[in-house]
């Protein structure tokens, strides 16, 4: 991918296997948010190919590529902060149940979502506010009101962009721990900083540097590549 | 949980209270022609439509059209044709009027919805300033004299729409249906992904809709609205002519609908209502109209932001917290 001449990703060859969770784990500017609107077609790449459950995605439009199961959240939260967070759910679940289109249908034709929505916003252990205007929660609940609209589509593929950015301590507890639940029948990617919840949660590691590629393989293999602690430190004698 | 509670126990109270208000409002509406020049309110009320049309755009789903006077005066021409020269039945011409908007808006909505903000806005007044040029050239339209002594005829080849009651009444019944419209398809499934693409368009992408078919969509409804409004002036006023397809018409309904107050149901009604009976009133007075819309127009961007009707709705809005 190049911006205006300047190559924010080079050669990057990811593999992300099925049912496995992938972290992608770099320093600020290494190109991680970049790789995932490439994913999910929210960026146009210059050169290469993207391929998903066999199927070449590349030249794609981002709708699409949802409609196809991989599904992604975002770095700033990104909730329908007017709406009530059962509308935030009900919304993912239109699409999928065939009630988005019709403009003849009262309102309360949206209630047989209802069950299916409330299931989802308990899994996130948002029932308590689920009348409440999404823009009133608190930060790791929107992100948990995220994860519960993500998990809405029933995706095949979640891409998370650092699910647990500006989280308190027993948020990061309860997302980890809905993450590797929701991870039984799905693959998911995600960008994650916070390298305790790595190693804890995920199955392989990616590093990412300047662009590039710097190290592949578990999470013990991984830190302890010279390479990336120095990408990490800024120095190899630490 | 607490705030849970209390938003449940405002909605009845809230429901009454409309209710209330709307027969009020029905009531008065049944009996203005007793009372007020039939032409007057039949005026009024195709404007209402037309605002409430062009609001259902800006006011649900954000995009400010500047070229819906093609879809209003486009509509004027299709119904006065028909009704005029192939001599249909009056109400057959109106929703002709409307369904040859609705194609116009498929066509401009098309080319414009990609764009966004002042984009969006520049390409819609462009391809209705080409609009406005064929209504000037083609010879169905009679140029400058525009289509004129159109006859009102009988409405279902039954009730004489020469009676300006009766006229009356069809104008009110379309107007009505038009404005429920509007309300099922903003409280509508459709209606709650068209909030949410406002709300977030990146994240409504993500979760598999294809944003820009909402839009054409609403855009659709819109023109097609604006054009049940613009038919029926037609009828009303016998005539059709290049005034109503001019970009002044758009930008008249852009200040009508931010008079009333954008994205409320009723503040375009009393934006327009406020707008014709100014220039009714004072037609015959010294005072130039334009220069008196004008400073009320500054006065109201200046002190009520969000229109006339949305500053009330958010006064009663704060009032309950305050005295609870």
């Amino acid at each position: 991918m190049e911006f205006r001449g300047f190559v924010a990703v080079k050669d990057v060859t990811l593999s992300v296997n099925e049912g496995t969770i992938h972290a992608l784990i770099g320093p600020n500017g290494a190109g991680k948010t970049t790789v995932f609107n490439l994913l999910t077609k929210f960026l146009t790449p210059t050169r290469g190919q993207i391929v998903f459950r066999g199927s070449d995605i590349t030249g794609m439009r981002p709708a699409e590529v949802a409609r196809l199961g991989l599904v992604r959240s975002f770095q700033i939260s990104a909730v329908f902060p007017h709406l009530s967070v059962l509308d935030n759910v009900r919304v993912a679940l239109q699409r999928p149940k065939g009630l988005a289109t019709q403009f003849w249908l009262p309102f309360s034709s949206l209630s047989v979502l209802d069950e299916r929505a409330m299931e989802l916003i308990d899994a996130v252990n948002l029932s308590a506010y689920a009348h409440l205007t999404a823009s009133e929660l608190s930060y790791g609940r929107k992100r948990a009101l995220e994860i519960a609209t993500t998990l809405a589509l029933d995706p095949a593929m979640l891409l998370l962009d650092e699910p647990m950015a500006g989280m308190g301590h027993e948020d990061i507890g309860r997302i980890a721990d809905l993450i590797r639940r929701v991870a039984k029948n799905r693959t998911v990617l995600m960008v994650e900083h916070n390298l305790n919840v790595v190693a804890d949660l995920c199955d392989r590691v990616t590093v990412l540097a300047r662009g590039e590629i710097l190290s592949d393989g578990s999470y013990a293999t991984v830190s302890a590549d010279p390479r990336v602690r120095e990408a990490y430190m800024g120095t190899e004698h630490e | 949980m607490a705030v849970g509670t209390q938003y449940l126990a405002e909605q009845p109270r809230l429901r009454t209270t409309s209710f209330v208000l709307g027969g009020v409002a029905l009531a008065a509406l049944l009996a203005a022609p007793f009372f007020f020049y039939p032409i007057f309110l039949m005026s009024i009320l195709c404007f209402a439509l037309f605002a409430c049309a062009f609001n259902l755009l800006i006011g649900y789903v954000g995009l400010l059209s500047f070229g819906h006077a093609a879809f209003f005066g486009g509509a004027a021409y299709f119904t006065a044709h028909a009704v005029k020269v192939w001599g249909w039945e009056p109400l057959s011409g109106i929703l002709l009027g409307a369904a040859g908007a609705a194609g116009m808006g498929l066509i401009i909505g098309f080319l414009a919805i990609r764009r966004q903000g002042i984009y969006f806005a520049m390409i819609t007044l462009a391809l209705s300033q080409m609009f406005a040029f064929i209504c000037l050239q083609a010879p169905f339209t009679h140029g400058e004299d525009g289509i004129q002594g159109v006859p009102r005829g009988h409405l279902l080849g039954i009730i004489d729409l020469n009676q300006p009651h009766a006229m009356y009444y069809l104008t009110l019944a379309i107007f009505l249906f038009g404005l429920f419209a509007i309300w099922r398809i903003v409280n509508s499934p459709f209606g709650n992904i068209l909030k949410a693409i406002r709300e977030n368009e990146r994240r409504a992408i993500s979760l598999g809709y294809r944003v820009d078919r909402y839009k054409l969509g609403a855009f659709v409804m819109s023109a097609a609205l604006a054009g049940l409004a613009g038919g029926t002036k037609a009828i009303v006023f016998q005539f059709a002519t290049l005034t109503d397809v001019q970009w002044q018409m758009s930008g008249e309904v852009i200040l009508m609908t931010l008079l009333g107050g954008i994205g409320t149901m009723i503040g375009p009604i009393v934006g327009a209502g406020l707008v014709i009976a100014l220039q009714n009133y004072l037609a015959s007075s010294q005072f130039p109209v334009t220069v008196l819309i004008g400073i009320i127009f500054v006065i109201c961007v200046l002190l009520f932001r969000r229109g006339i009707v949305g500053e009330i709705l958010e006064f009663m809005k704060r009032k309950p917290k305050g005295t609870a």
